[in-house]
């Protein structure tokens, strides 16, 4: 390797790039043939773990009603709950590939549809408090990494874990008592007024709403994002190569820039998509205390009822989305890295 | 530590009249849980331009905070650093030009390169913040001199596709690229295969000779230094407790640390083994600080000469900077 080459071959460089980037093609490729396979599993598994769990839904729907035995047998008919299993179980697969969640016993109407009403207030909520815990999160739990044994640093750290082992509905309801009843200064539930104004008035309503649930979730979130880019900081900062780029005259915040936080990002990005999960527990348990009308209380609601179709539509709509989430953040990552891309 | 590379500058004396960069009465103190670590404990050491001086000494002796010291990335405690017969200064200007004179090399070429920079951008760094001029030229002739050629064929490789001496010589060329006068190595080949150590070392006296760099080596492997440097320094507990030509120092040690760490390697017709605690510096002992596992005491040796209480309880002085030989041992100022 340490023979002078004689062969001057100045292209062989820039033609390495290409085989890189067919390589992440191929990747993305299997990592999505990897997701669908997933998704299907998800599917399959949706459909028996809801014949499994305890409850007729049938009588359930019957409840405080007067229904006669001939009733019930007919709307378990209507709702193909007398076929074989697996008959069942084909008419299930052969609907959700055709996107048709079937209709929810409690509210009769498609669940696709009461989803389709629900989603955009949890991405409200859930993106608005997302990209503050995010961004908090990281240039604090950087500031804390960098300068790691300071003031700043044993503030931020004390604070996010109070706020980590908090219970999401304890500082849901705590946030509640004090905001809502005890100073009146933020409404206690819903999206917006019964007697909402129209334009930009009833933006600024719903931004009035979503204070008290968005601090709730930012409040759950965001000390993950702190803790770990702190601590993937700190293991950078420790490296050869920092001390590198100072003897090469580096001032200190341009080794920061340049050189510890990107690296440090990269593991802590992932970890921000892998984690989403923690973002769906969160939105679920925030909008149910604030009756936040989102996925997430639709599905607590489902819960409660039990309505069957609807729980079992929204589960899989769900875990769908993390496991395309946690799909990208592959993708995501390989690009970013270097040293998995060749690999 | 049987062959010679390649001829040595003769004239030791010669060498100190041009000192480039030099360490007078330096101390580096650390604060840890409470104790102070005296991790260089009074250091004068001078580099002539193109010579190279090996530091020698044995794991947690001070070599590295000294490096570093003399690199301004460590503040002195007291005693000073001076480069071109002027004291260092710390202001971020003052050590920023300072840094386009003395550059780092460091012992281990994948964790000192950032595993997301190419090739290119690594050794492109340096000349960029220093705002050279020509950096695609600058970048092209220090991977040349860096012994990879062609240069075209590395710039857009990621470290991980080289191999060990690969990336040590692109880390070479990062220090390079900036037209350095010295280089500070800290172990730089220890953590390369065998096979290509020699390659290394190779480079550096090649550099050496062609474009007249000093360096500073620090090292545990004598064999090393014998192969590389034309002076060597003896570190014991944050002092240098011999220093001198190559050749006097290795093949005539005086100091009883030195002829130690000599009678380990496999020439050696009996081996020394220290007995004693391992050398703290929080707790360094008073008289000569290596009296406690010094086998020429043990043995009798320093009584028979009448220096035992010396040994125990009276200070050594500083070893100056000087080109010649020299240790730091009362039974050697006795004996002669
Ligand atoms: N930043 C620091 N804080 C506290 N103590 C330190 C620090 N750096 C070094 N020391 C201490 O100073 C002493 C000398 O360390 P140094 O790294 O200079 O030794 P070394 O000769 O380079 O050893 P090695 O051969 O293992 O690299 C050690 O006892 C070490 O624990
Ligand atoms: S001074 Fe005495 S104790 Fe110290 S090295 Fe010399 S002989 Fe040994
Ligand atoms: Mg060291």
């Amino acid at each position: 390797m340490t023979a002078p080459l004689e062969t001057a071959e100045p292209a062989a460089a820039q033609a390495a790039a290409g085989p890189a980037r067919l390589g992440t093609l191929r990747y993305a490729l299997s990592k999505a043939g990897g997701a669908l396979l997933s998704i299907g599993m998800v599917i399959v598994g949706t459909f028996f773990l809801f014949r499994l769990l305890p409850g007729d839904p049938v009588r359930n729907l019957a409840q405080g009603r007067n229904m006669t035995p001939e009733q019930l047998d007919l709307e378990r008919h209507r709702l193909g709950l007398d076929l074989p299993l697996f008959d069942q179980f084909l008419n299930f697969i052969g609907q959700t590939l055709r996107f048709d969640l079937g209709a929810s016993y409690e509210y009769k109407r498609p669940v696709l549809d009461l989803i389709g009403d629900r989603v955009g207030a949890t991405l409200l909520l859930a993106g608005t408090s997302l990209v503050i815990a995010v961004s908090l999160g990281l240039w604090q739990g950087m500031r804390a990494g960098w300068r790691h044994g300071s003031r700043f640093d044993r503030f931020s750290t004390g604070t996010s874990l109070v706020l980590w082992s908090v219970p999401t509905f304890w500082l849901g309801l705590l946030l509640l008592l004090v905001f809502s009843s005890w100073f009146q200064w933020f409404p206690s539930r819903g999206i917006q007024d019964v007697d909402a104004p129209d334009g930009f008035g009833y933006v600024l309503d719903v931004a009035h709403h979503m204070v008290l649930p968005c601090i709730a979730m930012v409040g759950v979130l965001y000390a993950q994002y702190l803790l770990v880019m702190r601590s993937s900081l700190l293991d950078e900062v420790g490296q050869d190569y920092i001390t590198t780029a100072r003897a090469k005259g580096l001032r200190d915040d341009e080794v920061r820039k340049r050189h510890a936080v990107p690296n440090a990002l990269l593991p802590t990005v992932t970890l921000v998509f892998m984690r989403i999960g923690f973002v769906v527990g969160g939105a679920v348990t925030v909008e149910a205390v604030f009756s936040w009308p989102g996925l997430g209380e639709l599905f607590y609601a489902a819960i409660r009822v039990p309505d069957f179709t609807l729980m079992q539509g929204t589960f899989m709509l769900i875990a769908v989305s993390v496991i395309l989430m946690n799909t990208l953040a592959d993708v995501v990552y390989h690009i970013l890295d270097p040293r998995v891309r060749s690999a | 530590m049987t062959e010679t590379t390649e001829t040595r500058t003769a004239d030791p004396v010669a060498t100190v009249s041009s000192t480039l960069l030099e360490a007078r009465d330096l101390h580096v103190e650390f604060t840890s849980r409470g104790r102070r670590a005296r991790a260089v404990d009074g250091v004068n050491l001078s580099l002539g331009a193109g010579e190279i001086v090996a530091l020698v000494g044995e794991s947690g002796c001070g070599k590295t905070t000294l490096a570093r010291t003399l690199l301004g990335l460590e503040r002195p405690t007291s005693g000073e650093v001076r480069y071109g017969g002027q004291p260092l200064k710390y202001g971020s200007k003052a050590l920023k030009a300072y840094r386009r004179q003395v550059q780092l090399v460091l012992q281990d070429p994948t964790g000192s390169l950032n595993p997301r920079q190419t090739v290119y951008e690594a050794v492109a760094e340096g000349p960029r913040i220093h705002r050279m001029p020509d950096e695609a030229e600058v970048v092209n002739s220090a991977l040349a001199r860096a012994g990879l050629r062609p240069p075209e064929r590395f710039l857009l490789r990621y470290p991980h596709e080289l191999s060990g001496g690969q990336r040590q010589r692109v880390v070479i060329a990062g220090a390079l690229a900036l037209n350095p006068k010295v280089l500070v190595a800290d172990e730089p080949v220890a953590s390369l295969d065998a096979s290509v150590r020699g390659e290394i070392l190779a480079l550096m006296l090649k550099l050496r000779d062609d474009l007249g760099l000093s360096a500073l080596v620090v090292t545990h492997d004598l064999g090393l230094a014998w192969n590389i440097a034309d002076r060597v320094a003896v570190m014991y507990l944050g002092r240098i407790v011999e220093s001198g030509p190559v050749e006097q120092v290795l093949t005539a040690p005086r100091h009883p640390y030195t002829q130690a760490l000599l009678s380990v390697l496999p020439e050696s017709p009996e081996r020394v083994v220290l007995t004693g605690e391992p050398p703290d510096p929080t707790r360094i002992p008073g008289g000569c600080r290596f009296h406690a596992r010094c086998q020429i005491l043990a043995s009798g040796k320093a009584a028979e000469a009448g220096v035992d209480a010396r040994c125990r309880g009276e200070l050594l002085d500083i070893l100056p900077a000087s080109a010649l030989s020299q240790a730091a041992c009362h039974y050697a100022d006795a004996t002669g």
